[in-house]
């Protein structure tokens, strides 16, 4: 297992860097630069600028220099804020988008796994349509309209949570973004888990658990909800890479300090050294996750073996 | 409870007027259609019959295992209990305590993610309270009992890391962990190679003499019945037509159905075709190697010679017969000669050689061979209309042909197999098992091919079925000069249908001959042991 993990490490190295160079040139033939906006710099200040961060310099230097500092763990200075490096950015607003992501993603999967085997187990009755019909609504009300509901309700109307922004971190002002962050989420997996969980109770080993007099509870938590949790789990591979990384949506509605702006804010000021760090930050989380997964299914599934 | 005349003091089950009735969206299909049934303590009493007989939902009714839209009226009394309005921890005081269930498909009965052991000791903790210790021991017992070999050892293992064999005599030994009164088995062997079909059930005769629990046995063999049932219930659609002991069932069945079941074993012999007949196909050391793992950083592939040095001949009018136990490489066999599979060594169709003719160079030929799989349910597409099944093969072999013309040929086709033309406007899923194999052979015989690979067509069938079309395929043979190989593990079939007989174990040809031959005078053990195997299971009865 051991070497296996060790063996996927060594092959993101070779993926990291084709997704990087691929990024890196896609973003350079987008028309633009960052130093071109209708603020109307000067011509002179905007080439002291350009030439002081070497956008003079011919495409592939820039590229060998981008290389040369990444390896280094230097993500460069970020051209529309240049008070801060791109390394200083993420250190500030990543554990925020973290924090958000990673509650949102432990409350989908905990109350989305209750909901998907409280409906596996009424199949075709009322707590079944009933969690159908949630998880339906939770799926397709977008984030923009649930963001603005929770901020109406929950801040103008009953005074129980702050309408917005970070509070240091205080619990109450993490509620709403985190609700918002994982409404879907709870949606996608309770139907996900509803029907594995009703093929898992129709698989002939519970009914074997059955034949042997198990109690409802054996049977439905140790036998089948195990069978059950797997396509769970590979689920939560992308989707801890997505939810950890930050919503535009979610941050900007809530006025979150995160990182989930940057990204678009970024691509729109083409300040190339930040969309790079966000596409290097955002590779390396889907790259971990999609390990922890593939070890997580190894755990779960005797079955499977590496090695 | 004793209305019934039959019961007896020692009577321990008693189902009296039990009806399974199933709601689907074509309102309620009514499966058991109030049977009576009793066992008495220590008997074996096997429930015969074809598969929608009911006789699998009778005892999945008695132990509250129906389907969640299946219901259940009528009474399974055991011991003055009624089953059916039993509350459910007061049911699962008796389920796996007092009555046990083994079922068919031992690849999949136990659950995958735990280790044997853990699953082992779980019925045992709850129904006798032990503690881990405790339950462990008796579950090392369990393994001895069933003849498991290092049960140390296997306590740890996964079930996908046993044999079916070995995964059912698991089931058995779970089964048996609370010293039950009654054991249903419901087709416990069907699912298995029959060297093995025939130690479990020596297995489970050896058991019921040392814990004199009864045994019922819901099987479609008659064979298990003559040989191990005190007394036999014989089901057909959802009604029990005939019962009483076993040797009198045989000896002197009363009811139609009972006699026909009786009549069933495919009986016959083909002649061989004459010594000068053209070849057909030929095979010289044919090899098929796999290769497992491996690849960019994952170290040496692992390589499985799946048919070893496998010479064949196959004469026009011939129908040579591969018989092997899974995993034998018969099948792989088949599929090599026709080209479907990478294989080294010369293959020739008539004066052809084949060997590395490629997808392109093997189109044209493809029709004169042709393939029918054993899976009648899986192997036709489900969105398609029979006609449309039965001529796609038209389309590419004969792409000049009209849509009239077509369908003329697949009224031809249905009527050769002896389906009623119209059922080509039909869809695969309205027809049985049997029909769906004819619909298959349809596929083939249209398209007028020189020989068909037949891969263990009749296995998922129902004996009486398997007679129909193994008929069929000799009348088929006779009339177009076909020529069959005919790959199945069930050697009374392949004695009914094949002149010459090969016997594969492990990819090799461990011996072949002309089927009498075989037959009357096997050489190599192994030939030896799969007879004896059949025979066990299917000729003799151990007491009267």
């Amino acid at each position: 297992m051991l070497r296996y993990v060790f063996r996927r490490l060594l092959t993101a190295i070779p993926t990291l860097f084709v997704i990087v160079t691929m990024a890196f040139f896609l973003m350079r033939v987008a028309p633009g630069g960052p130093f071109n906006q209708e603020r109307g710099l000067s011509p002179e200040i905007k080439a002291n600028l350009e030439a002081q961060f070497g956008l003079n310099d011919p495409l592939w230097l820039q590229y060998v220099h981008y290389l040369g500092n990444l390896l280094r763990g230097n993500f460069g200075p970020s051209y529309n804020m240049p008070d801060f490096t791109v390394t200083e950015l993420f250190a500030k607003g990543l554990p925020i988008s973290v924090q958000l992501g990673a509650s949102a993603l432990i409350l989908a999967l905990l109350l989305g796994s209750v909901l998907g085997t409280i409906a596996a187990l009424n199949q075709n009755k009322l707590g079944d349509y009933t969690v159908i019909a949630l998880a339906t609504a939770g799926s397709t009300i977008p984030t923009f309209v649930i963001a603005p509901v929770i901020q109406l309700l929950f801040g103008l109307t009953w005074k129980l949570l702050p309408i917005g922004g970070w509070g240091d971190g205080a619990f109450i002002n993490k509620v709403g973004p985190v609700l918002t962050l994982a409404l879907p989420q709870i949606a996608i997996v309770a139907r996900l888990m509803r029907g594995s969980m009703i093929e898992s109770l129709r698989s002939h080993h519970i009914r074997t658990a059955r034949a042997l007099g198990l109690s409802d509870w054996s049977v439905v938590v140790k036998h089948a909800l195990r069978g059950a949790i797997l396509p769970i789990v590979s689920f939560t591979g992308p989707a801890a890479a997505a939810l950890l990384t930050g919503s535009v949506i979610v941050e900007t509605i809530f006025s979150i300090p995160g990182v989930g702006r940057y990204f678009v804010d970024a691509a729109l000021n083409r300040d190339y050294t930040l969309v790079m760090g966000t596409v290097v930050v955002i590779a390396i989380f889907t790259i971990v996750f999609n390990l922890i997964v593939d070890v997580m299914y190894a755990v779960v599934d005797p079955r499977v073996r590496y090695d | 409870m004793g209305t019934a005349d039959m019961a007896t003091p020692e009577t321990i089950l008693s189902v009296k007027d039990l009806r399974v009735r199933f709601r689907t969206l074509d309102g309620a299909v009514e499966a058991v259609k109030g049977i009576n049934i009793h066992v008495n303590a220590g008997e074996t009493v096997a429930v015969v019959g074809e598969s929608g007989s009911g006789k699998s939902q009778t005892m999945m009714a008695a132990m509250s295992l129906l389907a969640s839209n299946g219901e259940a009226t009528g009474s399974v009394d055991y011991r003055g209990r009624n089953l059916l309005t039993l509350s459910k921890s007061d049911l699962n005081k008796v389920r796996g305590a007092k009555i046990s269930m083994i079922f068919q498909e031992p690849m999949t009965s136990l659950d995958p993610l735990y280790s044997i052991g853990n699953q082992l000791i779980e019925p045992i903790r709850r129904h006798r309270g032990l503690n881990a210790a405790e339950a462990r021991e008796e579950a090392l017992k369990l393994l001895r009992l069933v003849h498991i070999p290092d049960p140390e050892r296997r306590m740890k293992s996964y079930p996908h890391e046993m044999s079916g064999g070995q995964r059912q005599r698991v089931m058995i030994a779970m089964a048996l962990a609370n010293d039950p009164d009654i054991l249903i088995a419901d087709e416990p062997t069907t699912a298995l190679d029959v060297t093995i079909q025939a130690q479990i059930l020596m297995l489970l005769a050896e058991l019921q003499r040392k814990l004199g629990m009864a045994i019922v046995f819901i099987t479609h063999d008659l064979g298990i019945v003559r040989r191990f049932a005190d007394r036999v219930y014989v089901m057909r659609q959802g009604e029990v037509v005939e019962e009483g002991e076993a040797g009198a069932i045989f000896a002197n069945p009363q009811h139609a159905y009972t006699k026909m079941l009786l009549a069933a074993e495919p009986t016959g012999s083909k002649a061989p075709p004459p010594a000068n007949a053209p070849v057909v196909l030929e095979g010289r050391h044919v090899e098929v190697t796999f290769r497992i793992g491996g690849g960019f950083l994952a170290g040496e592939p692992l390589m499985l010679r799946a048919v070893d040095d496998i010479s064949i001949r196959l004469q026009r009018n011939q129908t040579i017969g591969i018989v092997g136990e899974s995993g034998s490489g018969k099948s792989t066999l088949g599929r090599a000669l026709l080209r479907l599979l990478p294989s080294d060594g010369l293959i020739r169709f008539g004066d052809r050689d084949i060997s590395t003719a490629d997808r392109q160079a093997m189109r044209p030929l493809r029709r004169q061979m042709q393939l029918v799989f054993q899976d009648p349910f899986g192997s036709l597409s489900p969105r398609m209309t029979v006609g449309q099944v039965i001529t796609e093969g038209l389309l590419v072999h004969e792409p000049n042909l009209s849509g009239k013309r077509r369908d003329q040929r697949a009224v031809e086709a249905l009527l050769e197999v002896g389906l009623d033309p119209n059922a080509r406007n039909r869809y695969p899923h309205e027809f049985s098992g049997g029909q769906r194999q004819r619909i298959a052979i349809a596929r083939a015989m249209i398209l007028k091919p020189k020989m068909v690979v037949l891969d263990e067509p009749t296995s998922a069938l129902d004996r009486s079925v398997q007679k129909q079309i193994v008929e069929l395929l000799r009348k088929l043979q006779a009339d177009h000069e076909l020529s069959y190989l005919f790959i199945s593990h069930d050697l009374a079939v392949v004695r009914a249908m094949a002149d010459y007989i090969i016997v594969m174990k492990q990819g090799k040809i461990v011996e072949e001959g002309p089927t009498e031959a075989i037959f009357s005078n096997p050489q190599a053990p192994y030939t030896q042991t799969l007879m004896n195997a059949a025979i066990d299971v299917t000729r003799f009865r151990l007491s009267a």
